[in-house]
């Protein structure tokens, strides 16, 4: 059996695991690195709960082969707190009631830091089409994409 | 399933070859993002994984001869974000940009969406309407073939066994073209295509359409480059009467089915409608460019 | 016995707050732990085989090949799972028989629907237990199936139960039929009343199954020791109902079973019921080893609950001054492959919202070949009010009536008698619609293909059994453990709250979590919008129950008799008059002190919640229909609800826009397809379209709040209500945008062009 000795970073951390050509990168992050965060929802890119950023380009982790990740630069949901600080969108997430199962939360957090990161001052229609690949079935999006809109104007610090 | 090999080369040459040993058991891979799920639902099984990400030369994007070439594993977030060939072609780009979610369009490339060769595809009828070039490459060497003539049915290409697509070569873009590319869905995001239209299109200086290209997406068993409604704009002003023309050209060029996504009805009206407004989207373009 | 707390007003200091949610921080950082975030050592990976035919006979099951593949440690059967007699049970909003929840979980004579498990196997690994699924040799003879409920009703239509009578019919049928029971609600004479209408409007509607599409799979994770013992992992909306329901089908003493609840990411209804966990259990008991078991999407889809696809006859009459004189309603619901749909839930709301003399509601439930239906949210009642709200409007039209004048000339009110039984005691309906009607949204101008429409809707909520505990720690802080899954709504929110106000302290001094199944008495399920109101119940029960010992405690140590002693802002205080002077002690003086006066301070409630609060609702919508493409966009979208108290008005708003926009799905593009063969063609979110975060608009809610009497905070149940109009106000609002009337769900584009085809047609 062809097992893959990969090396890469998650969160800034060195890791190295062992896979099979099929195992996803998504498998990889939870049943090998017991990172959890990271939820699958639907196994075809169709909900985006399994985003992660793959070298500062956020993708679906259940769509990228672990064998891919050999030396590049992981960034998931455990990795987005500094330190004892939540970061402004998750801090805002809480603020505004963002969330509720949560299981999407992961996913959006990491899907909305990406837009941020492109584009500090999102229109709300913005923010809604950057977020359509992240379905959430509690909130309605309502209180998402305030959240995100809140997150972006402190860290445009105003 | 696990005992599937997966393998990165550096060089064109090294993925042939492996191709070439592999008895047509192996799949290229670019995004993967067509590729994992099947593999993951059973329908496909291969051996041999080629990982094409990692051969320099299909990851780039130039300006060769006053056309673009982007190579076939270049990512949709790549081609979208690369504002000359954005704004050479903001019709390709129209197309490129409805291939999934942002993380789809992260991995997934334009090659695939090619030779995935599903009726649907968003980027197909918009590179057809192009007039895109796709060069291949096999163990018999090399050659160019227009995009509509590479899927021919669903999940079907018309490469030959160790063929890889490398790159899409775009022609010059004269003054005063545009393009656009208008899909139908239900959402407005996430779906596939119940109707693509393509239109590109390029004016004298009095505002008449002396070339044009349309395509249709979803509503045959591969794209269709349509001549006839190319046809009905060629010589006109692209006025309502022209536009009226490609609509019912567009419509009867359908050879639609009844599916999950739509009815063969609707195919048929909303491909027409469709057409007309990428028309119109493609002829401002066109004008604003002056 | 059953239990109520009776409102008081009272000046509230946390309650209608906004505090940050317990379960918060570990959400946003991953943290939380979901059903499939659970593993044990040694686990092995459990997955199902699943029909490939929508109904068939089994002939055979020969699992020889499987158990042989290195890897495998167990494979079950039919042969695994005792035979059930017909017993039913409360499960959610619905009634399970047990008969039938044993051949659901796993086929025995037949299977009823593409997707219905027929065995099971734990290997070491997900990919060998997969690659033994395909070496079980199962042997079907291929019947006819139906899956239309129209299909089903027919005489000649393909059996599922030859043993099936349809109860409630006079005389007892002589042949077996699908259509399982039929109900008759009845108030007034319907005919009397029709023969006073000056307008008589009837219709019919049709919809299609719909999912509850929660994100998260179900999944779960089960130990089984040599001893008889198991522990159970599981994302559900009641964990005591999960372990009621697998001792029984597993013939297991209900103390052998313990049940510890994960995060649930999702249920809406759709996790009421036990589908994995025996297997899980099982499998364990057999293999002798942890199984963990997580379903894909395509499994979700194929085989748990989604609600009914219905029929319905609406017929109604009015007055020219537009007065309601009778209604009568014909539901015919899917059950899918066992009998229990919600029909009888959506017959009891489909004319609730309005007082009438004369109403009738015939409801049948139809067994065909789907999975079984489970509940979602509102469980039946968007289907029939997508009928009843669609009439009125067309009356209301009809008569050049304002849509919301004419509700509320109809509209129920305190001392209305429903037509299916109670009469409302206070009530919000009237007050929904006036603001809805004084709302800027309400009179905002339209562009052209534009129209707005507008709908309500109503739902019961329950009570039912409940536990609550509350220990309050030698530092003054408080944990409170709740039996009733949070169903993400932010319900343990909501009752520390309850909890902080009761005891007069901050509520991040009470700490909230949930009780596994051995840690307190039984507590039904988070349906019916129960949490809020039957575990707020329970958790006020209980504070108050350590308020009265820490009264008692305070009493003995300053001497004093208890009825001196009065607990006020966190503090025992003289409770003033004759009754004596003392130092006032905190929470936490108390709590200090409490080991050495008689020991820890805690209080408990078991109670069995009565007097839940009707909801109502009014919604409208502002829509655009692209009439060459028949799409339809929502441009705008209001929610007025009374929700008796908004203990945490953000939570409650998420309610009214998660609802909302469940709803907008619903109406707008969710559907099961069905191909020829009975095979589901749509298992998977590209093709079953949940609304995404561009299709849809910021959803504006108002909250009103009219006390439930019943509830010491006056709460209503909020979270099922806001589902109910969102389809009937779309289609009221495309009827108003371009002039023709929708009576099919999904209002998709292709059915959508199709009507403004067809009425062109019509006129030409």
């Amino acid at each position: 059996m062809a097992r893959h000795h990969v090396t890469a970073t998650v969160n800034g951390d060195a890791v190295e695991f062992l896979c099979e050509t099929h195992q996803t990168l998504l498998e990889v992050l939870r049943d090998e690195l017991r990172l959890t965060g990271t939820k699958e929802g639907c196994g075809t890119g169709d909900c985006g709960a399994c985003t992660v950023t793959l070298d500062g380009r956020m993708v679906c982790s259940c769509l990228v082969l672990g064998v891919e990740a050999e030396g590049k630069a992981i960034q998931t949901i455990e990795g987005m707190a500094v330190g004892r600080d939540l970061h402004p969108l998750q801090q805002k997430f809480l603020e505004h009631a963002a969330l509720q199962c949560g299981i999407c939360t992961p996913g959006i957090l990491v899907a909305a830091r990406s837009l941020l990161e492109r584009n500090p001052d999102p229109t709300a229609s913005e923010v809604r089409y950057w977020l359509a690949g992240n379905l959430c079935r509690c909130t309605g999006y309502h209180k998402i994409v305030e959240a995100v809109l809140d997150a972006a104007r402190e860290l445009r610090g105003n | 399933m696990s005992d599937m090999l997966y393998e990165a080369p550096g060089t064109l040459r090294a993925a042939l070859a492996l191709l070439s040993g592999a008895n047509g058991k192996a799949r290229v891979m670019a995004g993967g993002t067509d590729l994992l799920i099947q593999m993951r639902s059973g329908r496909i099984e291969p051996e041999l994984l080629v990982d094409i990400k990692h051969i320099p030369d299909l990851r780039a994007i130039a300006l060769k001869r006053g056309g673009f070439q982007f190579g076939s594993a270049v990512t949709c977030m790549e081609l979208i974000e690369h504002e000359a060939f954005a704004r050479a072609w903001p019709g390709v780009i129209d197309g490129v940009k409805l291939i999934g979610s942002i993380q789809v369009k992260g991995r997934a490339t334009v090659g695939g969406n090619v030779c995935n060769a599903s009726p649907a595809a968003d980027s197909v009828p918009a590179l057809i309407a192009a007039g895109a070039l796709a060069r291949i490459v096999g163990p018999d060497g090399k050659r160019d073939v227009p995009v509509e003539d590479i899927p021919t049915g669903p999940g079907k290409t018309s490469l030959a066994s160790g063929e890889i697509v490398v790159s899409f070569i775009l022609p010059k873009r004269l003054p005063r073209s545009g393009d656009a590319y208008l899909r139908f869905i239900p959402r407005t995001e996430m779906d596939i295509a119940v109707v693509g239209a393509g239109v590109n299109l390029t004016l004298d200086r009095r505002g008449f359409c002396t070339l044009a290209r349309v395509s249709l997406g979803a509503v045959a068993e591969r794209a269709l480059l349509v001549s006839e409604a190319a046809a009905a704009l060629v010589g006109t002003k692209v006025d309502d009467a022209a536009l009226r023309q490609l609509a019912a050209a567009a419509s009867a060029a359908c050879r639609p089915i009844d599916d999950k996504r739509g009815t063969k009805e609707f195919r048929f009206k909303v491909a027409g409608v469709l057409a007309r407004r990428a028309a119109e989207i493609a002829l401002q373009r066109a004008g604003r460019k002056n | 016995m059953s239990t109520m707390i009776k409102y008081e007003e009272k000046d509230l200091k946390v309650v209608g707050t906004r505090p940050l949610r317990p379960d918060g921080v570990d959400k946003v950082t991953g943290r939380a732990r979901f059903g499939a975030d659970y593993s044990l050592p040694g686990q092995l990976i459990g997955k199902v085989l699943r029909s490939p035919h929508a109904h068939a006979r089994i002939k055979s099951i020969d699992t020889s090949k499987a158990e042989a593949l290195p890897g495998v440690k167990a494979v079950v059967t039919r042969d695994d799972f005792a035979e059930m007699p017909v017993e039913f049970a409360l499960s959610g909003e619905l009634t399970v028989n047990f008969h039938d929840v044993t051949r659901n979980m796993m086929a025995r004579e037949k299977v009823y629907y593409d997707g219905h498990p027929v065995a099971a196997v734990a290997a070491t690994s997900e990919s060998i237990a997969r690659k033994a699924l395909g070496l079980i040799e199962v042997e079907y003879e291929v019947l006819p199936h139906v899956i239309d409920v129209l299909e089903a009703m027919k005489p000649d239509a393909p059996l599922l139960h030859e043993e099936q009578y349809t109860e409630g019919v006079t005389p007892r049928p002589d042949k077996p039929s699908n259509l399982a029971k039929r109900m008759v609600f009845s108030r007034g004479d319907v005919e009397a009343g029709f023969r006073q209408a000056d307008v008589i409007i009837e219709r019919e509607f049709n919809t299609k199954p719909v999912h509850q599409g929660y994100i998260e799979p179900q999944a779960c994770l089960a130990s089984y020791t040599e001893d008889g013992q198991a522990d159970l992992w599981t994302a559900s909306q009641g964990h005591f109902v999960i372990r009621s329901q697998c001792a029984k089908v597993l013939q297991m003493e209900v103390s052998k079973l313990r049940v510890m609840p994960t995060e649930l990411g999702g249920g809406f209804g759709g996790k009421n019921n036990i589908y994995n966990e025996p297997l899980a259990i099982a499998l364990s008991r057999k293999s002798h080893r942890p199984v963990k078991m997580v379903m894909t999407r395509e499994e979700v889809f194929r085989a748990t609950g989604p609600t009914s696809g219905a029929n319905v006859r609406i017929k109604m009459g009015c007055t020219r001054d537009g007065r309601i004189t009778a209604a009568h309603a014909e539901l015919n619901f899917q059950a899918g492959a066992f009998p229990g749909s919600s029909v009888a839930m959506a017959a009891m709301c489909t004319f609730t919202r309005y007082d009438l003399e004369h109403a009738r509601v015939v409801a049948n439930d139809v067994t065909v070949n789907r999975p079984k239906v489970a509940a979602y949210r509102a469980p039946g009642a968007p289907i029939a009010v997508f009928g009843v709200e669609s009439v009125i409007d067309e009356m209301a039209k009809k008569l050049g009536i304002d849509p919301i004048e004419f509700r509320l000339r109809n509209a129920a009110r305190e001392g209305t008698q429903t037509y299916y039984g109670p009469k409302f005691g206070p009530i919000g309906y009237v007050q929904t619609l006036e603001q809805a009607r004084a709302h800027p949204h309400y009179s905002a101008p339209l562009g052209p293909n534009q129209g707005r429409g507008v709908a309500t809707g109503f739902w019961f909520n329950i009570g039912s059994e409940t536990s609550s505990t509350i220990n309050v720690n030698e530092d003054g802080t408080v944990t409170l453990m709740i039996g009733t899954v949070d169903v993400a709504g932010g319900s343990r929110a909501a009752m520390a709250m309850m909890v902080a106000e009761e005891l007069g302290i901050d509520v991040d001094k009470v700490r909230p979590i949930i009780g596994d199944t051995s840690s307190m008495g039984f507590n039904f399920i988070t349906a019916g919008s129960r949490g809020t109101f039957a575990s707020g119940m329970a958790c006020v029960a209980a504070t108050r129950q350590a308020i009265d010992k820490l009264r008692q405690r305070v009493a003995q140590i300053r001497e004093v008799p208890v009825e001196a002693v009065l607990w006020k802002d966190g503090h025992a205080v003289p409770a003033g008059g004759e009754a004596g002077q003392f130092a006032p002690m905190s929470l936490a003086d108390v709590a200090k002190v409490a080991g050495r006066t008689g020991g820890t301070i805690a209080g408990h409630a078991e109670i069995n919640a009565q007097g839940a609060g009707p909801g109502f609702g009014t919604h409208i919508v502002d829509v655009e229909v692209d009439k060459q493409t028949g799409l339809i966009k929502i441009l705008r979208y209001t929610v007025v609800q009374d929700v008796g108290k908004a203990i945490h008005p953000a939570y409650v708003e998420g309610q009214l826009q998660g609802g909302a926009v469940q709803g907008i799905g619903w109406a707008l593009n969710e559907e099961y397809v069905y191909g020829d063969d009975g095979v589901l063609q749509n298992p998977g979110f590209l093709d079953y379209r949940v609304p995404v975060a561009s299709d849809v608009p910021f959803i504006d809610t108002v909250i009103v709040e009219v006390p439930n009497p019943n509830h010491p905070y006056g709460v209503r149940g909020c979270g099922e209500v806001p589902i109910i109009a969102p389809m009937a106000a779309i289609a009221n609002a495309v009827e108003n945008a371009i002039g023709i009337r929708l009576c099919e769900q999904p209002m998709s584009p292709p059915r959508v062009l199709k009507a403004i085809d067809d009425a062109a047609g019509a006129k030409a």
